[in-house]
């Protein structure tokens, strides 16, 4: 854990508590039906503990106190969404109180603050990015198209997955002014809310039984102060968007890995088999000496991220990157030890261990997956 | 010791680089510090390293922490830590770290008697006295308390005899800190700790051959050795609490940061060649390479972070675990740097291979100690199960 200050101790005190209490495992459980699938017509997160989460201030730790927020800085953030990770908790607090409210507090003008900034801290609007459009994560890719007409502009075509789309009310939209996909020039963010005319939402049915969303743009006019950043400009933007999102979704992963190490190692020593706990077999000892030592360097980038974002770091892209590749790696093998470690209980959808393990795939692949981070990592490094 | 305030610190930290700047001699900046300090005739043969060392001794920055009386400054950890950090910034080392600095001397401090204390430390202190460490035996390994060089109390001294092995830098030591079978009953609770003049009669250190051609290690052969009744440190059989103390040390020495790791992507640009983007022109070792070099930045910022929530000492804050990630990560390192060399990697002698690959070659083959040594991969991880885990058996 990082060294934190006394009212840093107390929110973590405090989340730790009230996820225990309000979103445990088996609330997530509740978003799912009998098969194993999301339950039809679920908006995929619990809007009541929503409510509770805005009331208890979570929602503008990082907002600026002239637009409702606390100030109090993305560690102080991260504490909380590494609770929720815990309890795979489906919640928009990193949609909406942190890569939103990073998308305005980076680029936003004062007008757009004052129109979007207080409702994001106050939990009664939710934000969210709508930039991937494919199977992979690539901005430069983006393809959706914004024409400009009379004295705004108009978007035509598609993204997905959007997170908490179907919930989100204000959609911060990557698209083209110009330039053809592959550029790293040409690209703009627009402020969108998502009930304006020709904007159509289809939810995805997704294995961690969140609820996603596929946004299908025809002809949706913006108005001129809807432009976030600068016209064509908006590459660099979007990184530094993406950077803090990967941290959030990393953090996330640090709480769902160190959870799901916790719960194996529990079953590790209660499970009996061959007349002996099996957490006394060698083999087995290993496999968790090693995947403690990964937690250990798991947390370590995460928190030097969020650290990083709070002291402006230059270094904060490679930082990110780190911190979102690190995860991923680790999260990916605890969540499969898990259901191994468990034998065929933990194949079973009653048990838990599916559930961080589905989580753990969505998480990997949102805001820039393994892969990719590790590959810009490399660029970032000169490799 | 009480914490340093802000000021002092920064008062301090101008006061080391100054003293620093005017006192470590230049010709030996990026010098590997690990060069003197497993060679004793490379140190004696250069003047800048034993100017340098007597300037460290006088002014008791060798051994910041330790009393004035035993050759430190009686400094705190924090001042200490500044210095490192200074010295580290202008290229430096510290020509006084060695066994006796990192194992012997914290072990001393908690267990020794005075006397004992007042007769050695000054001279690790100044770095004048080379110590090794007399554990292991070729039956007793990694069960290291199967040892059995047996010691006899002869009235008014030890009579020791038995063999040592894998006895790193005997051939050089003055002396040696040993452990011994002083109760054939009881395993771990008939073991004692001595030290051992390695000039008295009866030792014979020959040494043995490694993989990486290096032979600083010995077996070390005790043929009846008188030993002075003072020699042995604590209790009689209280030997095995005090090994594991000093082990202690050992393994938090083996894990302090190495930051001197050069980056490997402009090396795999020489070697490799680079492709139209600029990239390493081979995905699948860039991919390896970026992976370890990840894992080493990921392995840094936690050195960083338990140093900063004041862990650092025994297994519940993972020691084992941080071990077997350093060794791990820096042994992938060095199995990929001769990968990269390709063919210029596999030298072992002459010209057309240049130093620095030569170097690379010996550093991987003895990179493949650090999972052996200071308790093996496997040993660390049933420590790791059990201590700090808590699995049972
Ligand atoms: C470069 C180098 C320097 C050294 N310097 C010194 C020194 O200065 N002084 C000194 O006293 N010693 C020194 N050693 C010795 C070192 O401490 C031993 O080599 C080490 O303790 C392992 O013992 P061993 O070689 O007998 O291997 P063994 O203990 O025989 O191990 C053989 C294999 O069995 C595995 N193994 C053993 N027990 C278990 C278990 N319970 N569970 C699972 N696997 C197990 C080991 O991990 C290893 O893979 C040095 C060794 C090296 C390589």
């Amino acid at each position: 854990m990082a060294v934190l200050n006394e009212e840093q101790t107390m929110l973590k005190d405090m989340a730790s508590q009230w996820v225990r209490d309000r979103l445990p495992v088996t609330a997530l459980r509740g978003l799912y039906d009998h098969g194993g699938g999301g339950l039809s017509g679920s908006d995929g997160y619990d809007a009541e503990a929503w409510a509770e989460m805005a009331q208890m201030g979570w929602c503008g730790i990082i907002v600026p106190e002239a637009h409702g927020g606390a100030d109090f800085g993305y560690l102080s953030l991260g504490l909380v969404i590494e609770e929720l990770g815990r309890t795979l908790a489906a919640s928009p607090l990193i949609s909406s109180a942190l890569v939103a409210a990073s998308a305005l507090r980076l680029a936003g003008t004062q007008d757009q603050q004052a129109r979007w900034l207080p409702g994001i801290a106050d939990g009664s609007l939710i934000g969210t990015l709508a930039l991937d459009e494919g199977p992979h994560h690539a901005p430069e890719r983006t393809a959706l198209a914004a024409t400009a007409s009379g004295d705004g502009w108009t978007l035509s075509g598609t993204k997905r997955p959007v997170q908490d789309g179907m919930i989100a009310n204000l959609a911060i939209v990557a698209a083209r002014t110009s330039g053809a996909p592959g550029d790293r020039d040409g690209l703009t963010l627009f402020l969108v809310p998502t009930d304006s005319a020709g904007l159509e939402r289809q939810p995805l049915d997704q294995i961690d039984a969140r609820r996603p969303a596929l946004y299908r743009f025809e002809s949706v006019n913006i108005a001129v102060n809807d432009v976030l950043g600068e016209i064509g400009k908006a590459a660099d933007l979007i990184d530094a968007i993406r950077d803090r999102a990967a941290i959030g979704m990393a953090t996330e992963m640090l709480g769902s890995a160190t959870q799901a190490f916790d719960i194996t190692l529990d079953y590790l020593k209660t499970r009996v088999q061959f007349g002996a706990i099996i957490g006394s077999f060698q083999a087995l000892q290993h496999r968790a000496a090693e995947l403690f030592g990964e937690l250990q360097l798991t947390r370590s980038a995460v928190e030097t991220a969020l650290a990083a974002i709070d002291a402006d770091d230059p270094a904060l892209p490679a930082l990110a990157s780190l911190a979102k590749a690190i995860a991923g790696e680790t999260l990916h093998r605890i969540s499969s030890q898990m259901v191994q470690l468990h034998g065929g209980i933990g194949m079973t959808h009653e048990h838990d261990a599916g559930l961080y393990l589905k989580r753990a795939r969505v998480a990997e692949q949102c805001h820039g997956s393994t892969a990719w981070h590790r590959e810009r990592w490399a660029r970032l490094n000169g490799y | 010791m009480a914490e340093m305030e802000p000021i002092d610190r920064e008062e301090f930290r101008q006061e080391a680089r100054a003293w620093l700047k005017a006192n470590f001699p230049p010709a030996l900046t990026n010098v590997p510090g690990l060069l003197f300090q497993g060679d004793a005739h490379a140190a004696a043969a250069n003047d800048d390293y034993q100017l340098w060392r007597q300037r460290m001794t006088d002014k008791g920055w060798g051994v910041p922490t330790w009393a004035p009386r035993y050759g430190g400054a009686g400094l705190t950890e924090a001042h200490g830590k500044i210095i490192g950090e200074e010295l580290a910034a202008i290229g430096g080392f510290n020509p006084i770290r060695s066994y006796g600095t990192m194992m012997l001397g914290p072990t001393l401090l908690e267990y020794g008697d005075e006397a004992q204390k007042l007769e050695h430390l000054p001279f690790i202190a100044s770095h004048e006295r080379r110590w090794c460490q007399g554990f292991s035996e070729p039956g007793a390994g990694s069960d290291l308390a199967a040892l059995q060089t047996k010691c006899i109390d002869m009235g008014d001294h030890w009579l020791v005899s038995g063999q040592k092995i894998w006895t790193s830098g005997a051939d050089q030591a003055d002396w040696c800190f040993v452990l011994v079978r002083t109760d054939t009953e009881r395993k771990q609770g008939g073991i004692s700790f001595l030290l051992v003049d390695m000039q008295s009669e009866g030792i014979e250190a020959r040494p043995i051959v490694l993989i990486s051609g290096s032979t600083h290690f010995c077996e070390v052969f005790f043929n009846d050795v008188k030993v002075p009744k003072g020699n042995l440190v604590g209790e009689v059989n209280q030997g095995w609490t005090i090994a594991k103390r000093l082990l202690q040390f050992e393994r938090n020495s083996l894990s302090e940061v190495k930051a001197d790791i050069t980056p490997l992507a402009p090396l795999a640009h020489d070697y490799l060649g680079t492709d139209a983007l600029g990239r390493v022109d081979s995905p699948d070792l860039r991919a390896r390479m970026v992976r370890n070099a990840m894992r080493h930045e990921a392995y840094m910022a936690t050195v960083r972070r338990l140093a900063a929530e004041g862990k650092n000492g025994g297994p519940s804050h993972g020691v084992s675990a941080l071990k077997n990630l350093w060794s791990g990560i820096i042994q992938e390192r060095a199995e990929l740097l001769v990968e990269i060399m390709g063919a210029y990697g596999l030298g072992w002698a002459g010209d057309p291979y240049s130093a620095a690959e030569k170097e690379a070659t010996r550093a991987w083959l003895h990179s493949k100690a650090f999972s052996i040594y200071g308790g093996s991969y496997e040993v660390q991880n049933n420590i790791t199960a059990k201590r700090t885990l808590g699995l049972p058996g």
